[in-house]
């Protein structure tokens, strides 16, 4: 097995997801069953080869540095589960020292 | 025991960009919340970054000011956690191929002579949005401003070198003053467009493995970095000695309370799961970029140091003074230009000049007074026009009014006197009026000339040309002997 159970688990706490015992198991076996074909891949030489970085084979995309308008503020804010004066509100995340 | 520090920095500058990093909105400090926002720095479904060119010039100047190596081309990659400021839930940052590595700074020492503090890597990551943390009814929430999200950092990381507080200091001014002479970051460390981290461990002097280390963040000026950092030295040396175990954490310095304490946050996942970031291609800068943007860079703060050291015959620390930011060597130069005593100049600048600006909090570039302004006014004295108290007087409402000096004088009528007959009108009164000190004088008491020149000179309000005086007075008291 090139993957264990636990690291399922790990990965999915990582990933802030919630998977039943079951799909555990089955993800196991998937994600063992890519794994292993990536070790397939890995037994070509590839020595000489230089890493690809990106499968486009083009590189220096630029835009140039200029202010396009923004969303207004009731926009940004369209979705959001919460928001006060302007801002996001969300469950606190530091704890009070 | 005697202990040593080991300390490495990390260091966060913002770009001065109009733009962000990877959309079209500004980077403007200071705009109501969320309303520098787009989808893409939101992070909305289907939405591409696409990379602003001035960015690439930005930390290609600063990466040749500091020595690096700048690779043929560097790579995005996603650093991946979950925290309410990071609404993609990564960081576009840089990892296995960074914008540059290596690099150093040099800085004096206090004990005099020269060291180098060493760079491990410079790369370009994208700003994470801004939290404050809420009270009263508020005390469950947080709240979140995205305009910073996407704004363009360039991440300097120092090898473990810096052996004090004082070297860090150090480290942090040559930096900035390196960084504001190319315009590449705007140095303000209060507004946190300069950041700065630290690594701390302590150990035993002579032990070659490091200690335990901490990380301190939140030292938004460089006396805040100096004071965390020697407030974490003693804390660990406190620790060790009394049989306590440093544990690694990140602690946040308090400046008001002047400590540091432990950052408990409730997500605690350190795998960041880097990889490729598969929306953006490579940037590539090839030699002749490289060569272009190099012919390109300003004369920096050493090289400049030195010149005013040889060109105006100045001293070090006054060069070092100047020096500290190119506005101030700029606004030194012009003055010199004008009226050519580099010394005097240096002096006004540094002493009356300085002390107003600190008072006012203000920058040279800003100073109500202009080179020029301060210029004429010196050349004034020089001349012999105002005495060197009138000037004081002069350039305090020069300062104050934003007024030329010449207006001033005119106004004031401050003009020195250097009419012979009627500085001797005044000063046969003075002898009049003061027979004690003057035949003290003539019975060889000679330092009753001082209080006989003061005497005359409060009575011109201080306009009479000193010289003269004392020429008059000295020979008004032996003719009659």
């Amino acid at each position: 097995m090139k993957i264990t159970k636990k690291e399922v688990e790990y990965v999915a706490d990582l990933a802030c997801m919630e998977i039943s015992e079951e799909e555990k198991e089955i993800f196991t076996r998937q994600l063992d069953s890519i794994l292993s074909y990536m070790e397939k891949l890995n037994q070509l030489d590839t020595k000489d080869i230089e890493p690809t970085s990106h499968v486009l084979q083009t590189d220096n995309v630029f835009r140039e540095d200029k202010v396009k308008p923004s969303l207004p503020q009731d926009e940004a804010l369209a979705n959001a589960p919460d928001k006060k004066n302007g801002f996001f509100r969300v469950p606190r995340v530091i704890e009070e020292n | 025991m005697r202990y040593e520090s080991v300390i490495g920095l990390e260091i966060h500058a913002q770009l001065l960009t109009q733009s962000k990093l990877f959309c079209g909105c500004s980077t403007r400090f200071g705009s109501a919340p969320n309303t520098q926002t787009c989808p893409v720095c939101l992070g909305f479904p289907g939405v591409l970054p696409v990379f602003n060119r001035q960015v690439a010039e930005l930390a290609l100047k600063t990466a040749l000011a500091l020595h690096s190596d700048v690779p043929p081309f560097s790579l995005f990659a996603r650093k991946n956690y979950f925290y309410p400021d990071l609404p993609k839930a990564y960081q576009i940052s840089q990892y296995e191929l960074p914008f540059a590595r290596g690099g150093f700074i040099e800085i004096d020492l206090e004990k005099g002579g020269r060291k180098r503090i060493c760079l491990t890597r410079i790369h370009l990551e994208e700003d994470a949005g801004k939290l404050i943390h809420g009270d009263g009814p508020d005390s469950v929430a947080s709240f979140v401003d995205f305009n910073r999200t996407g704004v363009p950092l360039l991440e300097i990381v120092t090898e473990p070198d810096i052996r004090s507080p004082q070297e860090a200091k150090q480290f942090l001014q040559n930096l900035k003053a390196i960084l504001t002479y190319l315009k590449v970051c705007d140095g303000n460390m209060e507004e946190g467009s300069l950041r700065c981290d630290a690594n701390v461990s302590v150990r035993p002097c002579g032990q070659k493995t490091f200690g335990v280390k901490t990380e301190i963040k939140n030292m938004n000026s460089f006396r805040n970095v100096q004071k965390a950092l020697e407030y974490e030295i003693d804390r660990q040396i406190t620790m060790i000695e009394g049989g306590e175990d440093v544990i690694q954490e990140t602690r946040l310095w308090d400046a008001d309370k002047c400590l540091s304490f432990s950052m408990r946050t409730k997500e605690e996942a350190h795998d960041y799961r880097y990889f490729p970031e598969p929306d953006l291609i490579p940037v590539r800068i090839d030699g002749a970029w490289i060569e272009q943007t190099g012919r390109s860079l300003p004369e920096l703060p050493e090289a400049k140091k030195s010149r005013l050291v040889k060109e105006y015959g100045i001293s070090s620390y006054n060069a070092q003074v100047l020096t500290s930011s190119s506005d101030m060597a700029d606004y030194f130069e012009e003055c010199c230009r004008i009226i050519d005593k580099p010394q005097m100049v240096s002096n006004w600048i540094m002493v009356e000049l300085l002390r107003e600006l600190n008072r006012d909090n203000l920058d040279i570039a800003s100073s109500p007074i202009k080179a020029k302004d301060l210029a004429d006014m010196l050349k004034m004295m020089d001349d012999g026009l105002i005495s060197g108290k009138i000037a004081k007087t002069v350039f305090t409402k020069m300062y104050k009014t934003g007024k030329k000096a010449a207006q001033i004088v005119q106004e004031e009528n401050l003009t020195q006197i250097t009419d012979q007959s009627e500085l001797e009108k005044t000063i046969d009164n003075i002898i009049r009026e003061n027979p004690g000190p003057v035949s003290d004088y003539r019975e060889g008491k000679k330092k009753t000339l001082g209080f006989l020149i003061g005497q005359v000179m409060k009575a011109s309000h201080g306009k009479a040309n000193p010289e003269l005086v004392n020429r008059i007075l000295i020979k008004k008291l032996e003719d009659r002997q």
